[in-house]
């Protein structure tokens, strides 16, 4: 009978169930080609934090592999900074191996709150005929205000310089912190150094203007209203280009350069 | 006016939504800078609006009144999501650049009041077209708030660059407040008056 609560909690259950299928049935059924838009998309930043593509350019699948042609994904061990064997590249999904016990580490207590270091993790580098190191591309990943922000920085040869950052996934604020996808504030990480001379890693984003490269070199100018975001990129990038992120990978990469 | 036409036509100026019900302001500040982004959010809104009304109209009868308000929300936060699903797989660069805004759809104003105002209250197919026209009074002012936004603060439509840019070497120096949302709030201020002066009915009395 309408108004009981038997026929309330029935009604109520039912329209819960008819939604739920249809959610879960649209969710499921266009899952493959979200998947393939984030892969995209992911790809692109790749390009976009190597220079090798702008963010207002729309790239097809097609363009984005052509362009994916001179970089070379390579799988390292995060602890010595090895290629690691054995691992397939295609079958690789780091932010996974971050949450599965037997492929990650707990990580040290740092500043950018990251839980674990996934045992490999996925960088990209671009080589020139001699095979010297051209560019290396990293995954960055670390808390804002909201959630993690996952993104790519890719680093000159000398890997001291920036040459370029993008966050592909955030839950930042738009306007405020949601500004780290602005390309104007992303075109001020370009040519700054991300390591001192003793190859520290001090990059920080500052309160406030940071001026041109010359007169800062370390430092990247702020988000305004977006204090706890423009810490949280400044912690993220020091924990992963730091001696328990990337550390023994980048050490590895500037042995080799001596050696070449 | 039959009563049909009435329901499609009335909410574009005689009962705007956002001009004269001021609902659904923070999506229209938000998504306005540029005329993809609020286009898309438009189609989003009427294909929501469309269907709660729908739904809602349809079991009118039997949706118990003590928990109707959360069953609306259910139907609406449902369609929401798969809206947002579509989109992130067919229109995923817009998507991004929605963000949040879809899925505050929910939360949309426009959409709760019209399933309580009318879809709880009226048939199935008058419901259908009251939501049609209401997203469509929508999605004008989303529209008309965009051209504004997009071709003063960076000089282009539907990202073509119509007027060339200081920074690219042409004359346009770009109105930074149109970019940013408080532009919204003065553009829409303008529709308001606009619209308040050629139907003066619509003045609110002191």
């Amino acid at each position: 009978m309408q108004g009981s609560v038997g026929y309330n909690l029935g009604f109520a259950a039912a329209v819960c169930f008819v939604c739920a299928i249809v959610v879960s049935t649209s969710a499921v059924s266009l899952a493959d080609r979200q998947d393939r838009n984030a892969a995209l998309d992911k790809q692109n930043n790749v390009l976009v934090a190597a220079g090798l593509a702008t963010d207002d350019e729309a790239l097809g699948a097609v363009e984005v592999a052509r362009r994916f042609e001179p970089i070379t994904q390579v799988i390292v061990e995060t602890t010595t900074g090895d290629v690691s064997d054995g691992v397939e590249l295609t079958a690789f999904d780091q932010r996974a191996a971050s949450i599965d016990v037997a492929r990650s580490r707990p990580a040290p207590d740092n500043s950018a709150r990251i839980m674990r270091i996934p045992h490999q993790a996925l960088v990209y580098e671009i080589r020139d005929e001699a095979g010297a190191l051209e560019m290396a591309v990293l995954p960055i990943e670390g808390l804002g205000l909201w959630g993690t922000l996952y993104g790519f920085v890719a680093l000159e040869g000398d890997l001291r310089t920036i040459r370029g950052l993008t966050f592909y996934e955030h839950k930042e604020t738009p306007g405020l912190g949601g500004e780290v996808d602005n390309p104007r504030w992303k075109g001020l990480w370009i040519g700054r150094l991300a390591f001192d001379d003793d190859l520290t890693p001090v990059i920080a984003v500052v309160k406030g203007t940071a001026g041109p490269v010359s007169d800062a070199p370390y430092e990247v100018d702020g988000l305004s209203g977006a204090t706890i975001t423009s810490r949280g990129v400044t912690n993220l990038l020091q924990f992963w280009l730091g001696p328990d992120g990337f550390g023994p990978y980048l050490t590895r990469l500037r042995d080799e350069g001596g050696a070449l | 006016m039959s009563k049909s036409r009435e329901a499609l036509i009335d909410p574009l100026f005689n009962n705007n939504p956002i001009a004269l019900q001021v609902l659904g302001i923070c999506s229209a500040l938000a998504v306005t800078t540029k005329m993809d982004t609020a286009l898309v959010m438009s189609a989003a809104v009427i294909f929501v609006l469309l269907f709660s009304n729908l739904f809602i109209s349809v079991l009118r009868n039997q949706i118990p009144t003590s928990i109707r308000i959360i069953v609306q929300l259910v139907i609406i936060a449902s369609l929401v999501i798969v809206v947002d699903e579509v989109l992130k797989a067919y229109l995923f660069d817009i998507s991004k650049q929605l963000s949040v805004f879809v899925g505050l759809i929910i939360t949309n104003c426009i959409i709760m009041g019209r399933a309580e105002a009318y879809a709880m209250q009226n048939p199935p197919g008058m419901s259908v077209i009251d939501g049609l026209g209401n997203g469509l009074g929508y999605g004008v002012i989303l529209a008309g708030t965009a051209v504004l936004r997009e071709l003063f603060g960076s000089g282009s439509l539907f990202s073509v660059q119509l007027l060339p840019l200081v920074s690219e070497g042409g004359w346009y120096t770009p109105n930074g407040l149109m970019v940013l949302s408080p532009g919204a709030f003065f553009i829409i201020g303008f529709f308001i008056w606009g619209i308040r002066t050629w139907k003066p009915e619509q003045v609110e009395q002191d």
